[in-house]
Parts: structure tokens; sequence; C-alpha cells
């Protein structure tokens, strides 16, 4: 594997100013068609910039690092921060989930990035964060949006389909088999864009981590390999993590006496 | 002979919020009882039918089915022998049958008797519709039509206590006569009973053979 560290041109502090008057297009386009978006804009401008600048100076700092605790730490921090961005962009709540978000978000990555570098890519050692953190970052990023539309969705479904879940129950269904289509729709919904982006990987996209390597001079072979690796990492994170926030949620929505608990949803 | 003892509910209380709807409710249901609930809009009817049926966590008190509790019973049971309607039925995207039929795909229900056909037929004609009613589609069915199979439905699974939430609101007058007649011959034909909500009072007075009054 070529080392990441050889060179790419370095954009100089002027250029880096310059690439941020492309926003004007944004912010233009906002203001002849009253989107409203210009503050947005600008503030998710700054806080980008912001955000990545400092990230830099963090990572470069973290990789100089050489004790496993504290770089488990540092993935667990941002387990921690994915599963609770994950549930800010639902529109309802219950008491719990936050737990269970984390729960689901933690479980699945420390499993699939665990794997992934004690056996498929194997640095040395494995909690090289150099490996490590990029990785993890990879898979909770994409977990995320997973868990955020499988909640999401299921809670609609579950009070959209209210009466049809009820009249099941009434019926004499279990709570499974009443609620079963709406967790089967909510697993596939979150699962979507992960499948749709390796539909179309290479062809459409590329990826941003495959670019960045062969914009620092690896081989396109060597970036490829990877890239599928992580894809796969991502596909199964997304789909244990969705799978376990909707079965959480599930529990929680539902009772031991198989009744349907929305009055446990807020808003 | 004292007639057999259905449901027996025991100080059964419903707050929503800060509003108290009902409290210290007792009630009794033994077989061929037909019970009509009499409250205003909004006093708490059907969420008293959903708590016979356990649909919702009792609040206070107790409920139970020939002196069982619904735990021992298992709660798919419980329902599908306390029996709540709907005041809004729901049926899926296939033919009346197919709907009929689905509830018997239920692991609690599998083992029991199962689809009788001319059962159904039977039901049907005695509500003055034509056995092709069950190859319509169940999503272009009237309000009416849909409280029907609800119904019908419900009625297959020869529950001991059904529970009807305006059963009738959809029906014209012919039909509302020959589902309660239909429903009292069903009653008359096992160990059963029924607890019933109506906006027509001239219903209850015909339909009823007692009522509750529900009071905070």
């Amino acid at each position: 594997m070529t080392p990441l560290s050889s060179g790419a041109l370095t954009i100089s502090d002027g250029r880096l100013a310059l690439s941020a008057l492309l926003i004007l297009v944004n912010v233009g386009l906002s203001a002849a068609l009253h989107l409203g978006l210009t503050r947005s804009l600008l503030v998710a401008s700054v806080r980008m910039v912001v955000q990545l600048l400092l990230v830099g100076f963090v990572l470069e700092w973290l990789f100089r690092q050489d004790h496993a605790p504290l770089i488990v730490l540092v993935g667990a921090a941002m387990a921690m921060i994915a599963g609770i961005s994950a549930v800010q962009r639902t529109r309802r709540r219950f008491a719990g989930i936050y737990l269970n978000s984390l729960l689901s978000v933690m479980a699945s990555s420390a499993l699939v990035t665990g794997l992934a570098v004690t056996g498929l890519i194997q640095p040395q050692p494995w909690y090289d964060p150099q490996y490590l953190i990029p990785l993890l970052g990879m898979v909770l990023g994409n977990t995320l949006n997973g868990i955020s539309l499988g909640l999401d969705r299921f809670m609609e479904g579950l009070r959209s389909g209210r009466d049809r879940v009820e009249t099941a129950l009434a019926l004499g269904a279990t709570r499974w088999e009443a609620c079963q289509e709406v967790v089967r729709d909510a697993i596939r919904v979150a699962m979507i864009p992960t499948i749709n982006s390796m539909m179309v990987m290479g062809l459409v996209s590329l990826p941003g981590m495959m670019t960045g390597q062969i914009l620092q001079g690896a081989a396109p072979d060597a970036a490829v390999r990877y890239q599928i690796v992580i894809l796969f990492m991502i596909a199964s994170a997304t789909a244990l993590g969705v799978f376990g926030v909707v079965g959480l949620a599930y529990r929680r929505l539902t009772s031991a006496d198989h009744q349907l608990r929305l009055d446990r949803l807020i808003g | 002979m004292d007639r057999l003892l259905l449901l027996r509910a025991e100080g059964l209380k419903r707050q929503l919020g800060d509003r108290l709807l009902w409290s210290q409710l007792d009630l009794e249901l033994a077989a061929g009882d037909r019970l009509g609930l009499v409250a205003p809009s909004g006093a708490g009817k059907t969420l008293l039918l959903r708590a016979l049926a356990m649909l919702d966590p009792l609040q206070a008190g107790t409920i139970s089915l020939q002196e069982r509790p619904p735990a021992a019973w298992g709660l798919p049971r419980w329902r599908s022998m306390v029996l709540y309607l709907t005041q809004r039925p729901i049926a899926h995207g296939e033919t009346v049958e197919a709907n009929l039929r689905s509830p018997w795909k239920f692991q609690e229900l599998r083992g029991r008797g199962g689809w009788r056909s001319e059962r159904i037929t039977g039901w049907l004609q005695a509500l003055g519709r034509d056995p092709s009613f069950l190859a319509y589609d169940a999503e272009r069915l009237s309000g009416g039509e849909l409280q029907l199979l609800a119904l019908l439905r419900a009625l297959q699974l020869d529950p001991s206590v059904l529970l009807l939430d305006e059963p009738t609101a959809s029906l014209d007058g012919a039909t509302t006569a020959a589902l309660e007649t239909l429903l009292i011959e069903w009653l008359a034909a096992g160990q059963r009973a029924c607890v019933f909500t109506s906006h027509d009072s001239e219903q209850i007075q015909r339909f009823a053979t007692r009522t509750l009054e529900l009071r905070p």
C-alpha cells in the first residue's frame, strides 16, 4: 500500500479563500429566488470550514498517539456524536430514543470496524489511528443516515398505520404479527441509500476517500481495493445499526402485553 | 338457572391528562347480555371498549374472562375472545374474502376452526348481500360495507364478548335491522355477550338488554 503522506499539490491559504467564493453561487440563487437559505448557507459554510480546520489539527495530533485506550476513546466519542445526530433528524421522539440510537451505532460500528482492522486491513498495531479513525468515520457517517431514515420511517409508519396495526391486534395478532410490515418497511427504506450508492459506485460517483487517495498519489488499484472493503463495511454496519435501532424502537413502542404504545411517542 | 358469567371488570378508571373520564367502574357480563354504553361524545365509551380488549394499559382495576385474567389467557387469545371492533374499520387492498381470511393466519388462530365459506355466505344473505360481495375489492367498499366486512371478520372467530363501537353508524335502516337480528341469533348460538355504543338512542332502547352510564 502506498503511504498516504506522499505529495499532492498543496493548496495555499489564498486559493483556499478563493474557493469560498463558490458559495456565492448558492447565496445568489437563494437571494434571487427568495429561498430564505442565505443565512443557513453562510452558517453551514463557516461551520464546515472551522470544523474541518480544527479536525485537521486534531488528526495531526491524534495520528502521533500510540495509546490504544485513548484512540478507542476518541472512536467512542465519534460514535456518540453520530448516535445523537441520528436522532436529531427524526420528526418524533420517545423516551430512551437516544440510548437506543447510541447502542445501535456503537455496537454495529465497533463490530464491523473491529473486524476490518483485525481481519481485513490489519494495520500494525490494530488501533493505528491513521487507519482506525478514518475507517470508523466512514462507517459512522453512513450508519447515521440509515438510522435516521429507519427510525423516522418506523415512527411515522406506526402513526399512519395505527388503525391497521390495532385492527390486527384486536383480532388476536401478536405485536410482531401486527407490526412486521412497518418494521420491514422501515429497514428497507433505511437501506436504500446504501444499496443505491453501491449500484452506481464508480460510474456516477467517485467516493471522496478514493479521490483523496488518488490525489495523494496512490495507485488507483490500491485505492479501489480500500473502497471495496469500506463499502462492504458500510453496508453491513448500516444494516446492523438499522436493524438494532428499529428493533429497539419496536420494543419500546409496543408492550409485552401486545399493545401499541404510541402514547410514548412525543411530537 | 343462572346464566354463565363471562366478563367481569372491577374498579376500572380512565384519565386523559387531568380529565377523569370514568372511575370505580364495575361491570359484569353474562351470556346473552347486550350491554349498551350510554354517555355523551368524548365521555370515553371507545376508551372503555379498548380497555376491555386490553388495547390500552389499565390505569386501575382488574378484568377477567370466566374468572381468568388476561395474562393467564395470553393477550392475543384474550383479544380473540373479547373482540373489539373499531369505529373506523380497516381493510387492506385485496378482495373481501382475502380480508376475511386474514385473521386465520395469526399464530393464535391457526389451529382453530378456520375459514368456513358457507357460514359467511349465510350471514351475507341475512344482511341482504350477494355472495359476490366476497370478490369485491375491499379498498373500494363504502363505509357501511366496510363495517359489514369488519363484523363478519369478527363473528367468524366466535368471540365470547363482542365489543361494538358504533357498529351501524354508516348503515341504512334495513341493513341495521338485519344486522341486529343477525347479532341476536349469533349471541343465542353460544355462551356469548356483547357491549355496544350507539348515537341512536332508539337503537339502544331496542337492542340493549341493559345499559351502563359512564360518569367520572
